[in-house]
């Protein structure tokens, strides 16, 4: 405690106290603004991109989600006493975790795997580095990678949006075989016939989410309505989510202009896999990114860069998770070397 | 008039509204005033009077050979009863000086109008200034008079008078503009005349126009006065620069506007280089709205400064004023002229909420630094356990010079000092914005005050070793 207390007892009337007043350091008054409150916020923000996700996947996106947010809070819950640490489950930061693991996942994966996933970004991506704020890397994609390689085939088994409200029980069992064997549009890109075979994928369904992929990546405008709230209350700032579009279109459009015929225009990459989900929900987040404006504009960048890089070299068809992973490891780096220049040293 | 304003800082909840209706209020004097002999930083100061001395208020009991000092005066007539150490609100025990009021209230020398303070050559000005006691009213005290004497080589150009009262709750300088226009635009045009400055600005936050208002009107009433000395420093066309103007300029409403690199950098975009680098090294001097009235009091009038306006405000209170109160006043007194509390006090402050010093007993008594005495209610007083930093970067956006606070702070807690000094601890202003921005509530001021703490104790003991 770094607050004491003292006593005053020598008169006592009007004017005097014989309570214990705090004594402490200033300031002496706080902002409303809590660790809870930024969690809560950021799920509300996730909400929409949760929703268009159930809508756009039915039943199984809904299993996924669930498992993946009560995975990661009861894990939250039982690794902390045993680390002999304070329960800090309530403050939301395991939810948020869970969720952003399972908005990630394709809709059809196993609970068990998910449930594995949540352990892991919880467990491996967060209570070894003791909790909240030491984390070197987003837990949420520490898991995902972790899926990725432990279950390739399962990671990469897409289903096209079956809406659950536009088809009955029945035929939505009947389509779903048909469903499962799906391709998202950088899978078509990369293994599926190349630029030709995406010449039939309107940008506005991209932009709609009517697409295969992840649960909680499909929806652009619902991403982009969720990060808008946080930039509104000044959760998150516009640094990273903008200078990593900017430049994942820029180096992309780079690639279209000098072979249109052999590279997909820079439009459809932002619109896209991971990218927008990425760049306004995992690579913001405040724990595992740059702490000062510049910081946040070169990271978001990198991130933008190695994920155009590694979807048009590499041997998947989607970079982000990699990308802002590799951007979380040089994030000291970064920090140390966009330390701001005090008030009145810039000339010094 | 355009607002102006500076980068980071933040918009805590003003709450003026409480006292800043009310009219400066006097009440009696006390029949006991407790004077600490240290009233600012620098050397305390050695009592001049004896135990059952008869004393007279405006007589001088405490002096001291220190460039670095403000004589202070007795602020009622009576008798020195006692002389010992006393709670101070500066927290320590202080030795202090006691005086039972003989009920006259006796003047040791009237004061009386002086016609023509601009006339008076500028070191007798300041032999004033410092005989009557003036400090910088706005809470750290410091002796008006080393501030008005900087070296030959650091040229002043510019006056600035700081009525921008960012500190949530206070409203004394507010109610000084107000109530005493005039003498202040008068101590202002006495300090542009002592340093021989042709150029005044007057900032205050945009919440105020009354006050701004009034100021203006005072200001095309009174200047420019002719009797300025000539000596200006402006290379103005055609003699322009040779005419001493005053300025009023409206300031945007953020928290610490009215630090003094802040507000330099404000108005006149000057950046005041790191410590031990001084408004002066950028060709500035800034005083606080209510130090130009106890100069225009202690020059004009010859009055020494025996009393000040104190916001006694908070919701612990049950009716928030402005009163005019003896120095040496106790705050218990102050408090019970305000209705006593509301309900249970929980903190009690002498000055802002923002950089006030919490009191542990009300038996300490108003000082030269004292602006305001707070009571926060008992649920206003809980901080919230700190918690680890989530890296959210609000206080980098919060910190009006430009440091990473969370680094700072985290260097402190873990003693890597040289670290904290390599990322310019010592630049800290203690403002307080980033802990009250910081979600997981960490004590970040307090961290980096007592990391600074250590850093000067151990440059001190390198330096007596070399002597």
């Amino acid at each position: 405690m770094l607050s004491q207390q003292g006593i005053a007892t020598e008169e006592n009337m009007q004017g005097t106290v014989d309570v214990l007043l705090t004594v402490s350091a200033s300031p002496h008054i706080r902002s409303e603004v809590t660790v809870p409150k930024i969690m809560y916020s950021v799920l509300l923000a996730l909400l929409p991109a949760t929703l268009a996700g159930i809508y756009l996947f039915g039943l199984g996106a809904l299993q996924v989600i669930l498992v993946g947010v009560f995975g990661a809070v009861a894990a939250e819950a039982l690794v902390q006493p045993l680390l002999g640490k304070k329960i800090s489950v309530l403050d939301g930061s395991a939810a948020v975790t869970g969720l952003l693991l399972a908005l990630t996942l394709p809709p059809a994966l196993p609970w068990w795997m998910v449930l594995t996933g949540s352990v892991v970004a919880i467990v491996l991506g967060k209570a070894i580095y003791g909790g909240l704020g030491n984390n070197p890397f987003n837990p949420a994609l520490i898991a995902r990678v972790v899926l990725l390689v432990s279950w390739p085939a399962y990671l990469t088994r897409w289903q096209n949006p079956t809406s659950l409200f536009s088809k009955s029980a029945a035929s939505a069992a009947a389509s779903s075989a048909d469903a499962i064997s799906a391709a998202t549009p950088l899978g078509i890109l990369k293994t599926g016939g190349g630029v030709a075979a995406i010449g039939h994928i309107r940008l506005l369904d991209l932009f709609f989410g009517y697409r295969a992929g992840c649960i909680g990546e499909v929806s652009i405008l619902a991403l982009l309505l969720g990060v808008s709230f946080l930039i509104w209350k000044g959760y998150v700032t516009w640094h990273i989510p903008a200078s990593c579009i900017a430049v994942a279109f820029a180096v992309s459009g780079a690639f279209w202009l000098i072979n249109p015929g052999q590279y997909a225009n820079p439009v459809f990459h932002i619109l896209s896999g991971g990218l927008m989900l990425g760049a306004c929900f995992m690579a913001t987040d405040m724990v595992t990114s740059p702490i000062t404006g510049t910081g946040m504009l070169i990271f978001g960048a990198g991130v933008g860069f190695f994920t155009i890089i590694i979807r048009i070299f590499g041997g998947y068809p989607e970079g982000t998770s990699f990308a802002i992973l590799i951007m979380n490891a040089i994030c000291p780096l970064i920090d140390k070397y966009t330390l701001p220049k005090g008030f009145g040293r810039r000339t010094a | 008039m355009k607002i102006k304003t500076f980068l980071g800082g933040i918009h805590p909840p003003g709450h003026k509204d409480l006292s800043a209706a009310k009219k400066i209020q006097d009440v009696p004097p006390p029949q006991r005033v407790y004077i600490p002999v240290v009233q600012h930083i620098g050397a305390p100061g050695e009592p001049q009077v004896k135990m059952g001395q008869k004393v007279k208020k405006g007589e001088m009991i405490v002096d001291s050979q220190s460039f670095v000092f403000a004589p202070i005066h007795a602020t009622i007539s009576g008798t020195v009863v006692d002389i010992r150490k006393f709670p101070h609100p500066g927290g320590r025990e202080v030795t202090t000086i006691v005086i039972e009021s003989d009920g006259k209230d006796e003047w040791f020398e009237e004061p009386h109008e002086c016609k023509d303070a601009l006339k008076l050559p500028p070191e007798k000005i300041k032999k004033i200034i410092r005989d009557a006691g003036i400090v910088g009213l706005g809470g750290a005290a410091f002796p008006t008079h080393v501030k008005l004497s900087p070296p030959k080589d650091k040229p002043i150009d510019a006056i600035i008078l700081n009525g921008a009262e960012c500190e949530p709750y206070l409203t004394s300088d507010y109610r000084l503009m107000l109530e005493k226009t005039e003498g202040i635009v008068k101590g202002l045009q006495i300090l542009m005349h002592t340093l021989g400055v042709k150029r005044g600005y007057i900032g205050i936050e945009a919440n105020k126009p009354d006050a701004i208002e009034a100021m203006r009107r005072a200001v095309e009433k009174n200047a420019p006065h002719p009797a300025l000395s000539p000596q200006g420093r402006g290379e103005g066309v055609m003699g322009y620069e040779k005419v001493p103007q005053i300025e009023m300029v409206s300031l945007k409403v953020r928290y610490p506007q009215g630090a003094e690199k802040q507000l330099i950098k404000t108005i006149l975009n000057r950046e005041v280089p790191p410590p031990p680098g001084l408004p002066l090294d950028v060709g500035v001097v800034v005083q606080n709205a209510g130090t130009a009235y106890a100069i225009y009091e202690a020059v004009s009038l010859e009055k020494p400064l025996i009393e000040r306006v104190v916001t006694v405000s908070g919701r612990g209170i049950k009716e928030p004023k402005n009163l005019r109160l003896r120095l040496g006043t106790l705050f218990s007194e102050a408090i019970r002229h305000c209705g006593g509390f509301q309900g249970k006090p929980g903190k009690i402050l002498m000055g802002g909420p923002m950089m006030g010093l919490a009191q542990y007993t009300t038996q300490v008594p108003v000082i030269k630094g004292t602006s305001g005495i707070l009571v926060l209610s008992a649920e206003e007083s809980v901080q919230g356990e700190p918690s680890h930093c989530i890296n959210c970067g609000m206080c980098v956006r919060a910190c009006p010079m430009r440091l990473v606070p969370s680094l700072l702070g985290t260097y402190c807690e873990r003693g890597i000092l040289d670290e904290a000094e390599r990322a310019h601890v010592q630049d800290c202003i203690e403002c307080g914005s980033c802990v009250y921005v910081c979600p997981a509530k960490r004590q970040l001021v307090h961290l980096i005050k007592h990391g600074k703490g250590v850093i000067l104790a151990k440059k001190r003991r390198e330096q007596s070793k070399l002597n």
